[in-house]
């Protein structure tokens, strides 16, 4: 072994001050590809019963019958639940006590409002008998017609979009400038369903004791999910435990409790044993949310030199039956391109699904594909390149508020990324690039933006008297790498080397995280920890300073700084000592602080908070056959401060494969007469495989935003998604000359009609 | 859990006895059967599993240039013995191309010939289907039927065979070699598979308890291993069944085709040979008129039997460029997207 080869191995050797900013391996991913790491179904509490769900073929009426006592007849089902005999909730699952609190069916009634929705649960000594069970139920239906499609029902005016936004919005009069500009396009664009399709399906293994309840599931939101669980159960919260470790991905949809899992709570009590409830693939689709449909209309208008006069941004979105969730497809238009008036406004209709809810970049992701689509055709209008077209239309300012950025170096990504890709070198007429064996090769662009958010979260740091540090939070890896990233900002936070501090966090029992969502966790837990940190430096600096035995002694916590488990004169770094001295000396085992991350009302107020990118995308199309590869992309992203490139990257390249999978793959085709979704499985339901995404490059350029939160951190989770979709419906039309407006791209939008 | 007998017999012939029983089904790799009765699509009464019988494992290069492969050969061991590649490269080709490493590692060549449809309302118990059950109707017809047949479809059912190694078993005269009851027979692949008309449950011309236990190709068929592709059109670019695929092989000699091979994928219940494109190909010059009409034979038939009227022009485009391809000469290596349209090359226009 050489020494060389040692420090290379080693780039704790190398560092020099913080941890933040290192491209450090997952802590946990060594767990995770030696199977070692255990996810909620891989629990099995002894004397644990198997339950299985049994879900409506129909979309729409009642159950009629239910064949109980063929199953209870099955060797090995030990009970079947159903609407008759299934034990009381405290709440209505149909109840809205918060705008989180999204209603769900827990066999409540015989009603069904969508497919695949849980009509009674099996509970057997193994998953064979309760699967077997299950289907013995043989239900039968009085169905209803299913509403299916968005042209199903009267459209309405939703009261609201996403959480909160009016449906309405208006910044100057749209209307009046369209029909000024000199240029104008109106062009409609739709996008299909999604699902989340996380490779971990939802699970629970759910445990009584006494009133006590100990959960294992997957969730993105433990206090909340604890919360809601509490209310439902007539418990405290303090008597529920839920471990939540890793998640195998969440994309949204585990970030709000669901009816399945409080089925598997249910069943457990109905049978006094613990009990798991594992969804199978195809069971996914329905009762979890997905992303809903959208038609959207995009009306654009331009004066003669290509600067955009307005926008009007209209979205056509579904919800269910019986509850409110709008897709804010239409809101990407209010922060991003220059427009002296813009216009969202939407309108919805109701459909025999479950509730649309939150999923990967919600409303942005369908509608920034819409967006970079009428952006390029107006681009095309005008006879401008599409990216010198977005840097003419620059907004300085967030154009609907007239905020200020936080900060926005988008021009710097727009510069970086297209020089690196080799922009500029785009013939301007689409249909004119070849590679040397004639097939179609096509360049396209799309801006990339995600709001920077925080919510609210807590995190606790102890120093302990051998120096070593302890910070815990109740935060989620949802496989985003967010016990390394946490883990480096603790480290910071306590001025010691990763290996001397512990993090803990996945567990509804540490402090509240609040949500991972809204790409807003690494901000806000983050700034937790930083706090936390702080706190418990401040209390260590206190307990030196106003000791006469200290060499700090009377320094004052101004003048004294944390460096490398050691607190040091600020005035004089040679007069220090260690944290296990100070605590030693004190008497104490231990220092703890408190800290909390939550987003600045100050700052929010003045200014509009946003990460941008630019993603630049190659595409091959065969000419005759239509068959599309994506063959090169390139994404630069301006998010803030990075924690961890490593990370990082992964989350951008994940982010940009999505959007490959919106431009080309994704579609949930739903049967328009029974309301059956019929590629529910990961077979038929395409997402990209390895040979649909080429080498992906991305970096991110140096950004400094001071007001977002103390850390600089803007959130990368989403991003990648936004921008890359347009980028590649884009290079689509640049290649082959066909718009196409109807999301997936399919070969029959561009095969010729004959040969 | 369907409640099933299970057997394991020591031979072929004991196999086919267990077999005959109504509702048995012969079990190998499980790829598909497995899947379907998971998904309560099909409930056999008793799964006969051969999947031990080595006597079917064996790949024979005889000595008047036949191959024949036992019916348990794994898809992807039959792709990568050197000499079957080497002279049935399209074969070789169609097999590479089909599902996934991991499932070509376990399926089996006798049980890709006995594949079922994927068409979506098959695989839903829920959906009416007159394959699933005799006169339930077929709710593909006025459903989702975007990849559905353009040949060969019934009002009763409008599904297509998602097999891609059989296209070029069609345009090679691959034989089947049956064992059952009554003895043994072959039959060529071509006649393997029915059309629906007013009986689409019948999807092949097996008796109950006949089993395929091998794949035979004759020595002729290598005739055409300097110019013989597989293509294949998807919506993704790996993992994916065909929307169409075309298998094409042909005899040049100084410039002109003397022997042409060309079946479809994607299109039908059954693997189409096209022989009338066949006719139309030989003693032409290799080039694009004589692609072109033979493609325009091959799809003079086709109607659209829902949202898929695409496909016919896509076929129509997809022959000639597998004709091209074929004529180009044969890839000196497995290209590293099998059957991809990317491992062609177009121009035959601009």
């Amino acid at each position: 072994m050489t020494p060389e080869l040692n420090l290379s191995r080693d780039p704790a050797h190398l560092r020099h001050g913080s941890t933040i900013g290192q491209p450090l391996s997952r802590i946990d991913g060594l767990a995770k590809v030696t199977g070692r790491a255990r996810y909620a179904a891989d629990n099995n509490p002894s004397g644990m019963l198997y339950a299985v769900l049994a879900v409506s073929s129909i979309a729409r009426g009642r159950v009629v019958s239910l064949d109980v006592d063929a199953a209870k007849a099955h060797p090995g089902v030990v009970a079947v639940m159903t609407s008759a005999n299934r034990p009381p909730l405290q709440a209505d699952p149909d109840g809205k006590p918060n705008p989180f609190a999204f209603r769900f069916e827990a066999l409540q009634n015989d009603r069904v409002r969508y497919a695949n929705q849980p009509i009674a649960v099996v509970i057997a000594e193994s998953l064979e008998a309760a699967t077997e069970g299950a289907a013995l139920l043989a239900p039968r239906y009085q169905a209803e017609p299913a509403r299916i499609g968005l042209d199903t029902g009267e459209a309405y005016v939703p009261p609201v979009v996403g959480m909160g936004f009016p449906a309405e919005s208006h910044h100057g009069d749209a209307a009046a400038a369209l029909a000024g500009s000199d240029k104008r396009i109106t062009a409609t664009y739709e996008t299909p369903a999604h699902y989340h399709n996380a490779m971990e399906p939802h699970a629970i293994v759910a445990e009584w004791q006494g009133d006590r309840l100990i959960i294992d599931t997957p969730t993105q939101g433990l206090v909340m999910m604890r919360a809601r669980l509490a209310e439902l159960f007539g418990i405290a919260p303090e008597n529920i435990l839920i471990r939540s470790p890793y998640l195998g991905g969440g994309f949204g949809g585990k970030g709000l409790m669901a009816g399945a899992q409080v089925l598997g709570i249910l069943a457990a009590k109905l049978v006094d044993r613990p009990v798991k409830l594992v969804a199978r693939r195809e069971q996914l689709y329905g009762p979890f949310g997905h992303r809903s449909p959208t038609r959207q209309t995009l009306k654009l208008g331009a004066n003669a030199a290509g600067q955009l006069s307005a926008i009007h941004h209209h979205a056509r979105i579904a919800t269910s039956s019986f509850e409110d969730f709008y897709e804010a497809a239409a809101h990407v238009t209010h922060t991003l391109y220059a427009a002296p008036a813009i216009s969202t406004t939407y309108d919805a209709v109701r459909m025999d699904t479950g509730t649309p809810l939150f999923v990967r970049a919600p409303g942005i992701a369908p509608g920034s594909i819409a967006l970079e689509s009428a952006v390029d055709e107006m681009a095309e209008a005008c006879g401008l390149d599409p990216l010198a077209f977005r840097v003419k239309n620059y907004a300085e300012v967030e154009p609907a508020t007239g905020k200020p950025f936080s900060s926005k170096a988008l021009r710097d990504c727009y510069t970086q990324g297209a020089e690196r890709f080799g922009w500029w070198e785009r013939p301007l007429k689409p249909r004119t690039m070849r590679d040397k064996d004639g097939f179609l090769v096509g360049w396209g662009m799309g801006t990339a933006t995600f709001h920077a958010l925080m919510f609210a979260g807590q995190a606790r740091a102890v120093i302990r008297r051998n120096g070593s540090g302890v910070v815990e939070s109740g935060a989620h890896d949802m496989g985003q790498g967010a016990w390394t990233a946490f883990a480096q900002i603790a480290a910071d936070a306590l001025a010691l080397d990763l290996d001397q501090v512990t993090f803990k966090a996945g567990t509804s029992d540490l402090p509240d995280a609040g949500i991972a969502g809204g790409s807003a966790h690494t901000a806000t837990v983050g700034t937790a920890i930083h706090n936390a940190g702080a706190a418990v430096i401040t209390k260590l600096a206190e307990l030196a300073t106003s000791d006469q035995r200290s060499p700090l002694f009377g320094a004052g916590n101004a003048g004294v700084i944390a460096r490398n488990g050691r607190l040091l004169r600020r005035d004089d770094e040679g007069r220090g000592e260690s944290y296990a001295e100070i605590l030693a000396r004190a008497g104490l085992d231990e220092v703890e602080g408190s800290g909390a991350g939550m987003p600045d009302p100050a700052a929010n107020e003045h200014y509009a908070m946003h990460s941008h990118g630019a993603v630049f995308a190659e595409v091959k199309v065969d000419p005759d056959l239509g068959q599309v590869r994506v063959t090169r992309m390139i994404g630069a992203f301006a998010a803030g401060r990075i924690i961890n490139p490593k990370l990082v990257r992964s989350q951008l390249i994940g982010g940009m494969i999505w959007g490959v999978s919106l431009a080309l793959h994704e579609e949930a085709i739903i049967d328009h007469r029974s309301g059956r979704i019929m590629n529910a499985n990961l077979g038929e339901y395409h997402v990209p495989v390895n040979a649909d995404i080429p080498a992906i490059e991305t970096f991110t350029v140096n950004e400094h935003d001071p007001f977002v939160n103390p850390l600089g951190i803007k959130g990368v989770g989403e991003i990648g998604i936004t921008g890359s979709a347009g980028a590649v419906a884009n290079a689509v039309a640049h290649a082959t000359g066909i718009r196409v407006r109807r999301f997936p791209v399919r070969i029959s939008d561009l095969v010729p009609p004959v040969s | 859990m369907n409640r099933f007998d299970y057997v394991k017999p020591a031979s072929v012939a004991e196999a086919i006895a267990a077999a005959s029983a109504p509702g048995a089904a012969y079990l190998a790799s499980g790829t598909n059967l497995l899947d379907l009765m998971k998904g309560n699509v099909v409930r056999p009464a008793r799964l006969v599993d051969i999947s031990h019988l080595t006597e079917l494992t064996r790949i024979e290069h005889r000595e008047n240039g036949d191959v024949r492969i036992g019916a348990l050969v794994r898809n992807a061991d039959l792709a990568c013995d050197q000499s079957f590649a080497r002279d049935f490269p399209a074969i070789a080709e169609a097999l590479l191309s089909g599902a996934s490493a991991q499932l070509r590692n376990a399926a089996t060549v006798g049980g890709n010939l006995l594949q079922r449809t994927r068409c979506a309302y098959f695989f839903d118990p829920a959906s009416g289907c007159n394959k699933r059950t005799p006169g339930a109707g077929c709710d593909a017809r006025e459903g989702d039927n975007h990849q559905h047949a353009v040949l060969g479809w019934s009002e009763a059912c409008i599904a297509t065979n998602p097999s891609d190694f059989c296209v070029p078993l069609a345009a090679f005269d691959a034989v089947v070699e049956i064992e059952g009851p009554a003895g043994r027979r072959e039959i060529a692949l071509e006649a393997l598979h029915l059309l629906p008309g007013s009986t689409p449950e019948r999807e092949t011309v097996l008796d109950p308890g006949e089993i395929i236990v091998a794949i035979r190709l004759p020595a002729e068929a290598r005739a055409f291993a300097r110019h013989a592709r597989y293509l294949k059109v998807r919506e993704r670019n790996s993992y994916a069944f065909a929307v169409v695929s075309a298998a094409a092989g042909l005899v040049i000699e100084n410039g002109t085709i003397s022997h042409a091979r060309l079946a479809l994928g994607g299109v039908a219940a059954k693997p189409w040979r096209a022989r009338e494109a066949e006719a139309l190909l030989a003693g032409q010059p290799a080039g694009p008129s004589a692609f072109q009409q033979a493609a325009a034979a091959a799809l003079r038939d086709a109607r659209p039997s829902g949202d898929n009227a695409h496909k016919i022009p896509l076929a129509r485009s997809l022959i000639v460029r597998a004709l091209a391809a074929a004529a180009q000469g044969t890839p000196s290596r497995m290209p590293a997207l099998p059957a991809s349209p990317f491992s062609s090359v177009p121009g035959v226009h601009q």
